[in-house]
């Protein structure tokens, strides 16, 4: 019998490197596992309009439950890869069962970075959002009158700020920078999104560091931040960052650093075993660069797939992101890492604007907000290697559409 | 529950009863329209659920909205006056026989 090809990981990533493999008309055994008991859904919508349970949960899925086994994927569910051994070419599972595989992808994703248990981690009553059962968890206890308090004010935590204020929640962010979206957007972009949250009543409190949260009878009561403020709660969402799923890779030998290191093919250090996604590390336009965006899950997913068929091409990603707040859309082509500086660029409608980051010369991002044309020309420019010069940007009298002949 | 049919570029036709309410993109996804893709799930940030409407719909259907407008400038086909993006259009009974061309992409 023919050995499958095997993906670890039922995520975003995971579904687009199977459905690509066989619209690339891959037709042997193909094998499926994630941890999670769902079939692969869309994970943006949990701290958005999943957790305000304007969506229900089959509307998340990324494919409908027949599609796998009209396309012959093997999916295993609820089950957790333990051990891979590259020189075995096997897995082996939670259930002691080994598989062997022809080809291996790795799209295992990342899970939110967690407060120690001595901070209180563990309380009852604090929360991530990554998975459908977090967000299930949280979903019934946003009433009105609660105190929220989010830990970490990245986009994350600004999203379920959004959801829980909406539902009248008295809504607090504590963030330990001396801003919010410190690590991922520019000041003039922090400002327009704390103004916003103000607006709504959520009190923002930066260069607050927490000391530990607090807790009674083992559920959370409050928080205590280093400079002694106790800051009363009845719930918690901790959004600090997320930890790449690289453990697997790494304890059969495989190279990684913060995410499991693969080249411009999705290839890892290990011969036949490919990587995506979250969870993956590779060198883009000579950094080293990880990105968590669906995007990339797809797009590198999807590159992965061909590479497994014998695509020779680098993979050169153009990344997108979008966040959504109260009535405001975030949207933002590029990476602006490294950016020089920007320029604001007001937008035609109430609330609309955009941030353009410039390195040099070159556009290398933008921060849209309710201004999907700034957005859909910054990303028509970005992906044809093209820049508009800052005064044109400054200037609002310069129709946009103009940049977008010869695209 | 309405009935929508995508046309698809090499004139295949795909059919399929959606839920009131449902948008056109998953109804699409859900039914694997081919070249409807939808990645940002429906929340206009992509532009890959493009589809023209069929004239005698369009009316029906109603207009894009601004931000809707705004993305049709970049989708990978043609925009024409029938351009859509179908997350952006909601399955009713008012709609019911609605036909959607999808572009090739």
């Amino acid at each position: 019998m023919v050995d499958p090809i095997v993906i670890i990981g039922a995520g975003q990533a995971g579904a687009a490197l199977a459905s690509r493999l066989r619209a690339l008309g891959y037709a042997g055994p193909l094998v499926m596992v994630g941890e999670e008991s769902a079939l692969p859904y869309q994970r943006p919508p949990l701290s958005k309009k999943y957790m305000s349970r304007e969506l229900e949960f089959a509307r998340l899925l990324i494919r409908p439950p027949g599609w796998y086994e009209d396309q012959r994927i093997d999916i295993r569910l609820d089950v957790t890869a333990t051990a891979l051994s590259p020189t075995e070419r096997t897995i082996t599972f939670g259930d002691g069962s080994v598989l062997r595989y022809a080809k291996l992808a790795l799209t295992t994703g990342a899970r939110p970075r967690r407060l120690p248990t001595e901070a209180g981690g563990d309380l009852s009553g604090v929360f991530t959002i990554r998975t459908v059962a977090d967000a299930d968890a949280i979903a019934p206890l946003l009433e009105p009158g609660k105190r929220l308090l989010v830990i970490g004010g990245g986009y994350i935590g600004l999203e379920g700020a959004a959801v829980a204020a909406a539902k009248g929640l008295a809504v607090t962010i504590i963030e330990v920078a001396d801003r919010i979206l410190q690590r991922v957007a520019a000041p003039v972009t922090a400002d327009y999104f704390r103004a916003l949250h103000r607006k709504h009543g959520v009190v923002i409190r930066e260069s607050a560091a927490l000391d530990h949260l607090a807790g009674e009878a083992g559920r959370l009561t409050g928080a205590r931040l280093k400079d002694g403020t106790h800051l009363p709660a009845d719930l918690a969402i901790v959004g600090i960052g997320i930890i790449p799923n690289d453990d697997l890779a790494h304890a059969a030998g495989l190279a990684v650093n913060n995410g499991i290191l693969i080249d411009g093919s999705c290839r890892t250090s290990a011969p036949d075993v490919y990587a995506a996604g979250d969870c993956a590390r590779f060198q883009w336009r000579g950094i080293s660069t990880r990105l968590e965006a669906v995007q990339n899950a797809i797009d590198q997913a999807e590159h992965a797939a061909a590479a497994m068929m014998g695509a020779e091409d680098d993979y050169d990603p153009a990344p997108w992101f979008w966040s959504d707040q109260y009535d405001v859309k975030l949207q933002i082509a590029g990476l602006n890492r490294g950016y020089a500086d920007c320029v604001m660029r007001p937008g035609k409608r109430e609330q609309s604007a955009s941030v353009w980051y410039y390195r040099e010369d070159r556009l290398i991002a933008v921060d849209a907000m309710n201004d999907a044309l700034a957005y859909g020309i910054g990303k028509k420019m970005l992906e044809a290697g093209r820049s508009i010069s800052r005064s044109a940007i400054a200037d609002p009298s310069t129709d946009l559409r103009l940049f977008l002949s010869g695209t | 529950m309405p009935k929508v049919t995508w046309i698809l570029h090499d004139g295949r036709q795909i059919s399929a009863e959606v839920a009131a309410g449902h948008n056109l993109m998953e109804a699409a996804v859900a039914n694997s329209v081919p070249d409807v893709i939808g990645e940002c799930g429906g929340c206009l940030s992509c532009a890959t659920c493009h589809v023209y409407v069929d004239a005698a719909w369009y009316e029906k259907t109603g207009r894009p909205g601004d931000m809707e407008n705004e993305m049709l400038e970049i989708t990978s086909a043609e925009r024409t006056p029938m351009s859509r993006l179908s997350c952006q259009i909601k399955a009713s009974e008012e709609l019911d026989g609605l036909i959607l061309h999808v572009p090739d992409i």
